[in-house]
């Protein structure tokens, strides 16, 4: 039962798949600490509220709603704006709702070249009569009916006003406790700062030592093409480490493990467009001066669009592929 | 931000963002000027130190605020007054070709010149070539397509004032 005297927290969850459900289930011990503090009042991986429970709530009533994930679908975005409505802090939680995320990179493709490619087009599947999910359906009198699946995938303040942002793919236990003792004392940055440091990651690299003033690689590796020296900076070995243009937070989780930075943190607050700033980044960190030498160089980077935007696609500037045709680059 | 609209002549004209770099391609703009050479009237060009000075970023930017083609003028390879900017340039813009083909920008949207001071008369032939190209294509207007991109969503969701005023921190 709800105790009125504790805030009220809720987590919701939209296009994504668990990993920050696990980063909350990741403060192990801390969780006892979080769970005195506040009352969850709306959890639906973990605890039994309804729809119909928040809804029941007054406006503004619960005081922080963590939401994961995402924009996808119609369910999706009626969620967010009845956690606005309902919460005085409404915190996108993680890459999906901060920036898109992985489920962004389905901008690259519509709705019906989504649908027809996983419901039909995909090996594993047998749909001799291509039958697509429909948002109603009737059958023996009864209606079924399913949310709307939208064109184009959206972060949550694409959608909703958003006071926090907690980034990462997932956040750290560390970040979600900081965030929700800075949230319980009040001790906030002003509206609409992401809570991580506003410094590049490489500041927070064991490995920045090593990191050479000026970059002349020939070419760029991928990790399993490569055998990796833990004790030099990724970058100088020629892996596509995307610490330079990412936002501090994680202290180099992924540099530790000797796996480049993907830059699930997004830009630091200087940066519009961090695909953009990262070409930029990385025509400036390689050695070739004619059109034919270049090419040679850039060729060992398959999936630019993949690789700069790999968590940030809707946050971009351009937002989506704009045609409508499949994208002859990123579908190979 | 977001709704601002690049300049255009009218609702259908194509405009094409230029950014020349002011050693060579923008002195070269202004030689064609008082050389009194015709161009198209669909150019917005902005001066900048260097090719190399163009941030992708200033690129993509154009077109989201509804720029139709970007144009790049720079000096001539061993020209380059910072000796390697426009070889910068060149590998920037490579890569960005490709990261906006694979959004659906095609390539003759972005084009990169080496545009030595003194030829006026080759400002004027590639803007020609370039607003042809752009006008073949047809706008891209992505101000435009955001806004049916956003037909499928409910209006933008805030918090109602009373809670904007109490989330608010005070003093902010």
């Amino acid at each position: 039962m709800s105790n009125p005297t504790k805030p009220q927290v809720a987590f919701y969850w939209c296009a994504s798949c668990g990993g920050c459900e696990e980063a909350v289930v990741d403060l192990a011990d801390g969780v006892l600490a979080v769970v005195d503090a506040v009352d969850i009042v709306f959890w639906p991986v973990a605890l039994d509220f309804k729809r119909s429970d928040v809804e029941a709530r007054p406006d503004g009533s619960i005081a922080v709603a963590f939401v994961n994930g995402a924009i996808r679908t119609s369910e999706q975005e009626e969620m967010a704006h009845m956690l606005r409505r309902k919460a005085q802090f409404l915190i996108a939680f993680g890459a999906c709702s901060h920036l898109g995320g992985i489920p962004g990179l389905a901008n690259l493709w519509d709705r019906e070249s989504v649908l027809r490619g996983s419901y039909s087009e995909a090996p594993s599947v047998v749909n001799p009569e291509g039958t697509l999910p429909q948002e109603s359906w009737q059958e023996d009198g009864r209606r079924v009916t399913l949310p709307a699946f939208r064109d184009t995938v959206r972060t949550l303040d694409q959608v909703v006003e958003v006071d926090y942002y907690i980034p990462g793919c997932p956040p750290t236990p560390k970040l979600l406790m900081d965030a929700v003792q800075a949230i319980l004392s009040g001790a906030l940055p002003p509206r609409g700062s992401v809570l991580a440091p506003d410094i590049a990651l490489c500041d927070q690299c064991h490995l920045k030592a090593t990191k050479p003033d000026r970059l002349l690689l020939a070419s760029f590796k991928r990790p399993h093409q490569v055998l990796i020296d833990p004790e030099t900076c990724l970058l100088s070995q020629g892996l596509l480490c995307l610490g330079p243009a990412t936002r501090a937070g994680c202290e180099a989780l992924c540099p530790h493990g000797n796996m480049p930075c993907t830059g699930c943190f997004g830009p630091t607050s200087r940066v519009h467009d961090v695909g953009a700033k990262l070409v930029s980044a990385v025509g400036s960190a390689f050695d070739a001066s004619s059109p034919d030498a270049i090419e040679a160089v850039l060729s060992t980077i398959p999936d630019p669009v993949g690789t700069f935007y790999r968590y940030s696609l809707p946050a971009s500037r351009l937002r989506r592929k704009v045609s409508q045709a499949a994208p002859a680059e990123a579908a190979q | 931000m977001e709704e601002q609209r690049v300049g255009t002549v009218n609702g259908q004209e194509p405009t094409i963002v230029a950014f020349f770099c002011t050693w060579c391609t923008y002195t070269a703009a202004d030689l064609a000027g008082t050389s009194r050479m015709k161009y198209p009237p669909n150019v917005r060009i902005i001066r900048v130190m260097c090719s190399g000075r163009v941030d992708p970023q200033f690129v993509v930017e154009a077109f989201a605020q509804g720029a139709d083609g970007v144009l790049i003028g720079g000096c001539h390879p061993g020209d380059c007054h910072y000796v390697e900017g426009n070889y910068k340039a060149l590998r920037r813009i490579a890569l960005l070709k490709r990261v906006l083909r694979t959004m659906g920008i095609e390539d003759e949207r972005l084009r990169l010149e080496w545009i030595s001071a003194s030829e006026g008369d080759k400002v004027a032939r590639v803007i020609s070539e370039m607003v042809g190209a752009v006008r073949r294509l047809g706008r891209l207007d992505l101000p435009a397509k955001r806004r049916g991109w956003d037909a499928e969503v409910l209006p933008h969701g805030g918090p109602t004032e009373a809670l904007a005023a109490a989330a608010a921190p005070d003093g902010r």
